[in-house]
């Protein structure tokens, strides 16, 4: 991990910063009024970020390949949720899939 | 607590249970996958505690467990965050509480309650359902991970067990509803080839940060899709 201090201070401006967003909502409201679209222009960029997440850490490590086992872990348990399987069982079908995998020896 | 159980109908009560129950399992993996990405206890632990908004401590230890810039990090968790403004604004006056109790009843404000909250028919019912969503979620939350922090700091092995794979996983789960709509499903993806294209170059945090430059594919795309 980089050095505490530097973590502590991101930890400190997400806690911070998700606080203000949350605080200035109802202070907000009586004087403003926000478009339906906005708000669905907002989950979409949520979305989008988390999606950018999967990507990056389903298939890459530093700035390479992560390899085979893991995406493939990844991608059963898209498929699972696509399926609306329970959530505990899309997270051990993901993780019992790449240690499978690597059992096997797929990189 | 009493004049909820007296305000709240019982089904309500147990949806409320249930979105706890599965809380408490997302909090378990993200204790246990954090620590087992090699960050310390403490951090999903205090994190869970002070943030309260799953999505966002994810990609939070996502970014700084590859490497990246915590303020970097900080910044894209505010940015998936940024949708409680509207929430404020959506919920009715004073639900989250007046004098002292505001400042916690802010703080209980996320996904979950504010659906609870808004599917009540009337405003003492919105306000139970808010207050004990938002403070069984807060335990279920923190609980969860400090509990799947303890256990992830007994596995040495991560990758054999494929925690790895777990961390996207989770992720994926959490958004699948959110894909199922087209559009949005379209701009994601797009988010996802423009991270993985910048990620051999830059550093871990900022690929995920240009993702967001994919919103532009649905701010161009709804007005004409309103236009018959």
């Amino acid at each position: 991990m980089k050095d505490t201090t530097l973590v502590v201070a991101g930890m400190a401006t997400l806690a911070a910063g998700t606080y203000a967003i949350r605080l200035a909502g109802p202070a907000l409201r009586t004087r403003m009024s926000f478009p339906p679209r906005a708000t669905k222009l907002l989950e979409a960029a949520a979305v989008i970020l988390l999606a950018a997440l999967v990507a990056t850490t389903a298939l890459t490590e530093g700035h390479g390949f992560s390899g085979f086992a893991r995406p493939a872990g990844v991608l059963v348990g898209g498929i699972l949720a696509w399926r609306k399987a329970p959530f505990p069982v899309i997270v051990l079908a993901a993780a019992a899939t790449t240690a499978l995998l690597r059992l096997l020896g797929v990189p | 607590m009493s004049s909820i159980r007296r305000t709240l109908e019982g089904s309500v009560r147990r949806d409320i249970a249930l979105t706890c129950l599965a809380v408490l399992f997302i909090g378990l993996s993200y204790g246990a996958i954090a620590v087992a990405s090699g960050l310390p206890l403490w951090l999903p632990v205090v994190q869970s505690v002070f943030v309260v908004a799953g999505a966002s401590e994810f990609l939070f230890i996502g970014i700084v467990a590859a490497g990246g810039n915590p303020i970097a990090a900080a910044l894209a968790g505010l940015g998936v965050n940024a949708r409680h403004l509207a929430y404020g604004l959506a919920l009715p006056p004073e639900i989250t509480g007046r004098g002292w109790r505001r400042f916690f009843g802010t703080h209980l404000m996320n996904d979950e309650t504010v659906v609870f909250a808004l599917a009540q028919p009337d405003y003492p019912r919105k306000r139970a359902a808010y207050w004990l969503c938002g403070l069984s979620l807060f335990a279920a939350w923190s609980g969860g991970a400090t509990l799947g922090a303890l256990i992830g700091s007994a596995v040495h092995d991560t990758n054999a067990f494929g925690l790895d794979a777990m961390f996207p996983a989770v992720i994926l789960a959490l958004i699948v509803p959110s894909l199922r709509d087209r559009a949005t499903l379209r701009a994601a993806a797009t988010g996802a080839v423009i991270a993985l294209a910048a990620a051999p170059f830059l550093p871990a945090g900022l690929p995920v940060l240009l993702a967001l430059a994919a919103v532009l594919l649905l701010v161009r795309e709804h007005p004409s899709r309103e236009q018959p």
